[in-house]
């Protein structure tokens, strides 16, 4: 009878421990889903921005049509992405040829005086810093969902129920690299 | 950003002793006036149920008040789009829902602060000289401080704090002066009552003295400060930016806010008043010394 009641109370705590993981992890996982939209939301704005920049340099860069081809390019790439890796690639890409662009701008008086530019400028800086922002949150809850599975006696049960880790959106080397500007 | 649930639950639970202290106080007010009129429970039951409307009301609309009181204006995305990208940057960095609405102080002084009874319910205000002066890291580092406040709820405690303390040291200022003007007037004609008056002003100090005493020391918490600015720095990963704003805030010649006061100075992140050292301003002042924030922001 003893016996009886001792496993009975172990496997209750065994289930409601699996129950609250369980949970827990689901709603951690839609959290980092949820993070991730939102990277996906700011990338989106930024391509929807790129081509009136590109117009409205064009006139005054004459000089500089591969600085226009690369963004071009580069904006193609995030779209065609589709992996966490290749998204993340393709965006840090993607910022570096507009720092570039920004940096030759400061050549072009002309152009630095246009309101359009200006105004254009500014929402791609506040798009750019909104992308930084929601990938050092979306890495936040990756790395939390990630420890929560990896941590024992979680892991021997998360991986039984199909938890897998989640890729960080990381920086590639190039973006690590100092960017060169050259005024 | 993961901010402690303890600040959270802390927050809320200061709040919730606030309401109890403002409706304890109010309650005891309208118990004394009842004392004069002869009968103490209409006094008591009326001026509770006073008392909880109006805390209703300033819970879901103080934040409003207290915008207008500053002067702040809701401004436009079109009017000033640097300062609408800095907010939604760093709401996204927070995780939080929605965007806290924007607005802006006309003044020279370089001042901001937020308020909102919860996250999804908040606002920020800074004033057009820190639009002017700061640079874009300074006014992130800023903003995450603001942002701090929404997410940890000291808005809505500091927001309750505002209000509720300043009515009642209005109203029992008011009650004080009424009932000596009242002793004064009746000295001649009844013994009676001039006795009862004096009774119930001694009540009155003795009540409310140590209570308000008890609000204001929720209130003035100058880990607040610390704890917003460490926690801004885990939102920009940059404590420069902060660090030199707050030294751009500090040398700046005229700190004064012209619509700010005493009862809304400790919303903002810098004392909104000129400088006097004095030891009043020290014990009770609602900020930690500007240089001590500074030079932990250096150190991070």
């Amino acid at each position: 009878m003893q016996t009886w009641l001792i496993i009975t109370i172990i496997i209750s705590v065994v289930v409601l421990f699996i129950i609250f993981l369980y949970n827990g992890l689901i709603r951690l996982k839609n959290q980092v889903k949820n993070s991730f939209a939102q990277i996906d939301v700011q990338l989106k704005r930024r391509n929807d921005l790129i081509p009136n920049l590109v117009n409205s340099v064009k006139g005054y860069m004459k000089h500089e049509k591969s600085v226009l081809e690369n963004i071009t390019k580069a904006r193609a790439s995030i779209m065609n992405a589709s992996s966490v890796e290749g998204k993340a690639k393709a965006s840090s890409e993607l910022t570096n040829t507009l720092k570039s662009l920004f940096a030759v701008a400061e050549n072009y008086p002309q152009l630095k005086a246009n309101e359009n530019f200006l105004q254009l400028q500014e929402e791609i800086t506040g798009t750019e810093n909104k992308i930084a922002y929601a990938r050092q949150h979306y890495n936040d809850m990756v790395m939390l969902f990630n420890t929560k599975i990896q941590k024992f006696p979680n892991n021997l049960i998360a991986n039984t129920l199909g938890f897998k880790d989640e890729k960080s959106f990381e920086a590639t080397d190039s973006e690590r690299k100092n960017v060169t500007v050259e005024f | 950003m993961r901010v402690s649930f303890n600040e959270v639950r802390n927050n809320k639970l200061k709040s919730y002793l606030l309401i109890f202290f403002f409706i304890l106080i109010i309650g005891m007010l309208g118990g004394l006036i009842g004392l004069i009129y002869n009968n103490i429970y209409v006094g008591l039951i009326l001026s509770i149920v006073a008392g909880l409307i109006y805390t209703l009301l300033v819970f879901n609309t103080g934040d409003k008040m207290i915008l207008s009181m500053s002067g702040a204006k809701l401004v436009t995305k079109k009017e000033y789009p640097h300062l609408y990208h800095v907010i939604e940057g760093l709401t996204i960095a927070a995780g939080l829902k929605n965007t806290p609405k924007a607005y802006v102080i006309e003044d020279t002084a370089l001042n901001a602060f937020a308020t909102g009874k919860d996250p999804e319910h908040s606002s920020i205000a800074v004033t057009t000289g820190l639009l002017k002066k700061l640079n874009r890291e300074e006014l992130e580092g800023v903003i995450a401080h603001e942002m701090s406040h929404i997410k940890n709820y000291d808005i809505r405690f500091m927001m309750l704090t505002t209000i509720l303390i300043g009515i009642v040291t209005l109203l029992s200022d008011f009650l004080l002066r009424s009932f000596l003007w009242g002793g004064m007037g009746r000295r001649d004609n009844e013994n009676n009552n001039m006795t009862l008056v004096l009774v119930v002003v001694g009540l009155v100090l003795a009540i409310l003295t140590p209570l308000i005493g008890q609000m204001i020391r929720l209130a003035i918490s100058r880990k607040r400060e610390f704890m917003a600015d460490a926690s801004a720095v885990t939102l920009t990963r940059y404590p420069k930016g902060l660090a030199n704003a707050l030294r751009k805030i500090k040398d700046d010649p005229d700190p004064l806010v012209d619509h700010a006061n005493k009862a809304t100075a400790h919303l903002f992140i810098s004392v909104p008043f000129r400088k006097k050292q004095t030891i009043m301003n020290k014990l009770f002042s609602t900020h930690p010394p500007i240089d001590e924030r500074i030079k932990i922001l250096e150190e991070m």
